[in-house]
């Protein structure tokens, strides 16, 4: 998963095993040291910038008060951990207790819920996010696929796809919830509303670049490819499996990454406006409640945030090095 | 009733300015186990006349009958070799073959009898060697073996190569003819290739059918080719009677169905159009 530290390291053991060449110590500087003098060039930017911007909550984060609040979060979060955990144990010896007076004795085995930290904030999101995602994408490949493979398919809805593609996400969250309102009534729901309306959201605005990039991969099928299909009279679901699907899975792939992207983004905003749990709302809470670590807390979910849209980049790269044929292509 | 019958087949192609007709009256007779080639000038509709017996285009008027049945969609039974091999590029060349097999034998043959024919089909184009390599890892001569490969395996009627060696080097296309010669000594196939290398056509043909110029192409003339097999190209080199087809090929191609005009006539012309425009 941690491919994008592939270049340093590669640059860092041929240092370490063959003697050091001029050539070597160059790459070296170049995989590590350029990255390196980036990010202390923003740092130091940053550091100046928030010292000279002041808001009503006090001055404007910078990297130390940041890492402050980094700490704190994560000691909320054992905290918040370890006090549901000394529930549990005093239930316990509580039930042990009435189990050694009375071994008949009626016992209650109750289960506690923490409240929600930080931590869970992203689990949530991410949860959400992927589930949106894997639902855009089922809907997305598939049909991406027989409207490539049928111009006239193509041009029946491609102004209902260029219509719908460039509404935003804060656009059909109302919709959504009331629709998903409406619809979704149980006395007993497996999912939550919040849940199930951010994921749509996150669906219906993430599928256009997988289904545009799918049709579009599809459609530049070689025409010599589709003559050897012919000749050998494949079936249609041979013809998809064995000659489409192959020759479209980079541009699949383009649209899949165009894709989580956009998920990602889509999910904070929903989040956000709806008031689902997650990192939307953690960053609206805050907002919200206007303490003098508000902005630093912010900051730290805006990192994490833009951190976490790097890594699920990463993960459907890593899925396209395995998945595509071309291993010698070069893929970034 | 021949074995393969191109029979008054016309192909009118719609363009924005109205129909194109790229082939007119086109008839030949091919005989079982003959090696006919298709000579002309770039543009004169032979792969045309070669796509409508595979089946992937559909003549307008009149058509082809292989066997007492009309040909009317593309199938293995007519197996083509394609100019640039159109290998699965993902596949490994044993893949590619296995697919045609898979295809065609899926009821006949039993796993292990297709996987012997799969062997036995490379190893006819002399590459046992790369079965298990992928197109980008094997040269443009080895491709095209692999493609030759494909094709044959599907144990077609008619084998059907779209200038098969053509974006090969000289060295390459001599081995690679060498070997069709050789194939089809021994199997017999019947053969329509296309080619515009006159040394290849009269090295390799029973027949060879010279087309004329398009729009509107037809076959201008058929030269029997007389020559015993098996045919050796550097005792041919001197041989009477080769260079006689050659010539008359050569002559066919540059003397009756002159490609170039002369300068003097495209000048005249371009004048002339420059007047019309003015006028």
């Amino acid at each position: 998963m941690l491919s994008f530290l592939q270049a340093p390291r590669q640059a860092v053991s041929s240092y370490f095993e063959g003697g050091i060449t001029q050539g070597q110590i160059a790459n070296l500087l170049k995989a590590i040291g350029l990255p390196v003098l980036g990010f202390l060039c923003f740092l130091l930017l940053w550091q100046f910038a928030a010292n000279n911007i002041v808001t009503s909550l006090g001055n404007f984060p910078g990297p130390s008060e940041v890492t402050t609040q980094f700490k704190s979060l994560v000691a909320e979060h054992n905290e918040e951990r370890a006090n549901v955990a000394k529930k549990y144990e005093r239930q316990k010896t509580r039930n042990e207790a009435k189990l050694a007076k009375n071994p008949d004795a009626k016992i209650k085995w109750r289960s506690y819920k923490s409240r929600a930290t930080f931590f869970d904030q992203i689990l949530t999101s991410l949860w959400t996010v992927l589930c949106g995602f894997v639902v855009a994408s089922f809907i997305a490949i598939p049909l991406g696929i027989i409207i490539g493979l049928s111009s006239n398919i193509y041009s029946a809805i491609n102004p209902i796809i260029q219509t719908l593609k460039p509404v935003s996400p804060l656009a059909w969250l109302p919709l959504v919830t009331m629709v998903v309102s409406a619809v979704y009534v149980s006395d007993n729901p497996s999912v939550s509303k919040s849940f199930l309306v951010s994921m749509i959201t996150v669906s219906l605005c993430s599928l256009w670049p997988t289904l545009i990039n799918t049709a579009v991969g599809v459609a530049g099928v070689s025409k010599d490819l589709v003559n050897v299909s012919q000749v050998l009279r494949l079936n249609w679901f041979t013809h998809v499996q064995k000659i489409v699907i192959p020759s479209s899975i980079p541009m699949i792939f383009t649209g899949l990454r165009l894709s989580i992207g956009i998920a990602w983004m889509v999910l904070i905003a929903a989040e956000m406006l709806a008031q689902n749990p997650g990192l939307g709302k953690f960053v609206w809470d805050e907002f919200q409640n206007g303490s003098s670590n508000s902005l630093g807390r912010i900051m730290v979910a805006i990192l994490v945030i833009g951190f976490i849209g790097f890594l699920l980049d990463r993960v459907i790269l890593l899925i396209q090095r395995v998945v595509s044929w071309d291993k010698s292509s070069v893929i970034r | 009733m021949s074995f393969l019958e191109i029979s008054q087949a016309s192909i009118e192609f719609p363009t924005p300015k109205g129909p194109f007709k790229a082939l007119d009256n086109v008839n030949l007779h091919i005989k079982q186990g003959e090696f006919v080639s298709l000579i002309g000038h770039s543009g004169c509709g032979k792969s045309t006349v070669l796509n409508i017996v595979a089946g992937l285009y559909q003549a307008t008027e009149g058509g082809v009958i292989l066997e007492g049945k009309e040909v009317n969609e593309p199938g293995p039974e007519r197996a083509v070799v394609f100019q640039n091999h159109s290998l699965l590029p993902w596949l490994s060349a044993y893949q590619n073959v296995e697919l045609a097999v898979k295809q065609v034998f899926k009821k006949t043959k039993t796993k292990q009898e297709r996987k012997e024919w799969i062997e036995h089909n490379l190893e006819l184009v002399h590459m046992e060697h790369a079965m298990d390599k992928r197109p980008d890892e094997i040269s443009g001569g080895m491709k095209q073996r692999v493609g030759i490969a494909r094709a044959l395996a599907m144990q077609p009627k008619v084998l059907l190569m779209d200038e098969p060696f053509g974006a090969l080097d000289a060295l390459t296309r001599a081995h690679l003819q060498d070997s069709v010669m050789e194939i089809q000594e021994k199997l017999g196939n019947t053969i329509i290739m296309i080619t515009h290398d006159v040394d290849e056509a009269v090295l390799l043909s029973d027949r060879i059918v010279m087309m004329t110029n398009g729009p509107a192409a037809t076959i201008g003339e058929i030269l029997t080719i007389d020559l015993e097999r098996p045919r050796d190209r550097l005792a041919l080199a001197d041989d009477k009677k080769y260079n006689e087809y050659r010539t008359e090929v050569l002559r066919f191609l540059y003397e009756k169905q002159r490609k170039v005009e002369p300068i003097r006539n495209i000048q005249k012309k371009s004048k002339q159009d420059k007047t019309d425009q003015v006028a």
